[in-house]
């Protein structure tokens, strides 16, 4: 792929820089700056409506930011169309709710994208996603419909979905916010294996031992700032800001 | 577990009444209900039966054998049924709308299997609409040729149905996706026009199509005077379908468009392979009921002079040599609307058993 748009240094996954995004009168975003190397696994956490989720999805452009710059593999996040494709081709994303296709099985949701939009062979797009299925320990629910698998089962779907297209990065939108208690360890275990296979991940979670286990680096947003960003153990051990310890006061009781 | 299970014990009831009479009289509402209904029955289905069967006049197929008898004169739908079929069609080309009519419903039973959903289908379809047309309107293959002003009945019947709607509803489609587009200009084009046709009668619009527009258009210029009613009875049934279609587009959840996007695929791709199956699942109950409202809408084009089922029908009736049996000429009209309309809920409804199966 060439792209005039290699702005960014090769070595970061993904760069903001001085990113706002407006929703009206509200001002989601205000001015971040972030830096990602690739392999590295962040953790983004906050008070709701802090923007952690609005970031997110500002990277695969699911939200178009207003001002500054996002670098993501070294294509610019712009309008053009062959921008966006370039970007999402190379990144996954799993949604707090899941967003499993109903209407098709779970082998179909898997390759769909696949083989209608990277045009991939439908026989061989079927093994990779069983391989992939595999990996999230539930081949043996390829056939079924979402509707008929728990929420942690169609969450490790969604996960493999997004991994059948080979993304170089993952996003995850609070992954287990919507799940029952019980099955939110299936998931943060199958997070915890893509981390330790070198996946860089962005992950907007209150789950903090996922964070102390598998981050590299724990970033803290309030107000559409990012307050805070150092590694889990002097997050959670030394934090500087009154705000960040007020919002770890808050997550302990 | 088998405290649970004394819990939910069935009620008891006596042995001797099956469960599915003991509900007609275990109330004294529905012992009188009951009776009530039996009543009825007992009033109405006799003289019925007397009439339509027992005292009806069916064979030999002539004025003689109806004058003859007390109750329906089945002789004359026998007698007239080719006219009452196919109109004023030449009598020695019937055979040419007989084998129309056969192709067509046999297309139709063909075409509502699921594992016949295939590109190829709409290919099958385009070249039974082209003989169709080379086979009502001859003039090729050494056919004569028919104008389509002597086509009618069963044939127009089913033509107008099956374009209207065949055609209507991919139409539908692209409407109500246009009124959520975020161009304006196609919003508001798709807007415009839905509102439009469905702010005017039926009546009105078949008026405009082949009385009016000839006024202002030389005929010349213009389709023939049934494929005129047939592009107004496919838009006007395209207007009502996509309303229909638009309403289960936005029961389809955000997030659904929102991983299709995540996953990269484009606006068409997440229409066609998410959106759409979704939508159109959910409004299948609304839509059966437009279509079959739909279906029976054909009959108005009688009123711009086409001769569908129902008018050959009436053309029928004007036979002085029988003493006009409009009843039974209409009961056989019914019957066969009836079997087109149920026909197409039963398929509706094989739709909706189908999709469930994905929910449970």
């Amino acid at each position: 792929m060439s792209f005039a748009q290699t702005s960014a240094p090769a070595d970061s996954a993904v760069e903001l820089r001085g990113v706002h995004k407006w929703f009206g009168d509200f001002h989601a975003l205000r001015g971040v700056d972030l830096r990602v190397a690739p392999g590295e696994r962040i953790v983004i956490c906050g008070p709701s409506g802090s923007g952690k989720s609005t970031l997110i999805r500002c990277i695969n452009q699911l939200e178009r930011h207003q001002d500054g710059e996002i670098v993501v593999n070294g294509v610019r996040a712009g309008s053009e169309p062959r921008q966006l494709n370039a970007i999402r081709r190379e990144v996954g994303m799993v949604f707090q709710s899941f967003n499993l296709f109903p209407h098709l099985t779970v082998l179909e949701n898997c390759v769909l994208a696949p083989v209608s939009v990277a045009r991939q062979n439908r026989a061989e797009a079927e093994a990779r996603a069983m391989a992939l299925l595999e990996r999230v320990r539930i081949p043996e629910q390829a056939h079924k419909y979402p509707g008929q698998l728990s929420g942690g089962q169609q969450q490790r779907v969604a996960i493999a979905r997004s991994l059948c297209l080979d993304p170089k990065i993952m996003l995850f939108d609070e992954p287990t916010s919507a799940l029952d208690p019980e099955m939110v360890k299936e998931v943060l275990e199958t997070m915890i294996g893509l981390a330790n296979d070198g996946m860089t991940m962005l992950v907007v979670t209150h789950e903090m031992g996922f964070a102390r286990q598998a981050a590299d680096r724990v970033v803290f947003m309030d107000q559409g700032q990012i307050v805070e960003s150092a590694e889990p153990d002097a997050f959670f051990e030394s934090p500087r800001h009154e705000r960040t310890r007020a919002f770890l006061g808050q997550l302990m009781h | 577990m088998t405290d649970a299970s004394r819990m939910i014990a069935p009620v008891r009831r006596p042995s001797w009444l099956p469960t599915g009479l003991i509900r007609l009289v275990d109330t004294p509402l529905n012992a009188t209900l009951t009776l009530l209904v039996a009543a009825v029955l007992v009033w109405a289905v006799p003289p019925l039966a007397r009439w339509a069967v027992f005292d009806a006049a069916v064979l030999p197929a002539t004025p003689e054998t109806c004058r003859a008898a007390a109750g329906a004169c089945w002789s004359f739908v026998i007698a007239k049924h080719s006219q009452i079929l196919f109109g004023i069609y030449p009598l020695d080309e019937r055979w040419r709308p007989a084998l129309v009519c056969l192709g067509l419903l046999a297309l139709l039973a063909w075409s509502v299997r699921p594992s016949a959903w295939r590109p190829r289908l709409g290919v099958i379809w385009l070249v039974m609409l082209l003989a169709i047309q080379i086979l009502m309107g001859g003039g090729v293959l050494g056919l004569t040729p028919v104008p389509t002003a002597e086509w009618g009945g069963l044939p127009v019947t089913l033509i107008l149905t099956v374009v209207a709607i065949g055609g209507g509803f991919p139409l539908a489609v692209l409407l109500a996706l246009g009124r959520r587009s975020d161009l304006p200009a196609i919003r508001t084009l798709c807007t415009v026009f839905v509102e439009a046709t469905r702010a005017l009668p039926l009546l009105s619009i078949l008026f405009i199509a082949s009385i009016m527009l000839p006024l202002m258009v030389p005929e010349a210029l213009l389709p023939d005077k049934l494929m005129r009613a047939l592009i107004a009875l496919l838009l006007f049934a395209a207007a009502y379908m996509a309303e229909v279609i638009r309403g289960g587009l936005q029961a389809v959840p955000k997030g659904q468009y929102e991983a299709a996007a995540a996953l990269g695929l484009g606006y068409w791709r997440t229409q066609r392979l998410v959106v759409l199956p979704q939508a159109i699942a959910i409004s299948i109950p609304a839509l059966t009921n437009t279509i079959i409202v739909m279906i029976k809408n054909t009959s108005l084009v009688l009123v711009v002079g086409l001769f569908d089922l129902i008018s050959s029908g009436k053309a029928a009736l004007a036979d002085p040599a029988w003493s006009s049996p409009a009843i039974e000429t209409y009961v056989f009209i019914s019957a066969i609307y009836f079997v087109l309309c149920f026909g197409f809920g039963r398929f509706a409804e094989a739709m909706e058993r189908r999709n469930k199966a994905s929910r449970p």
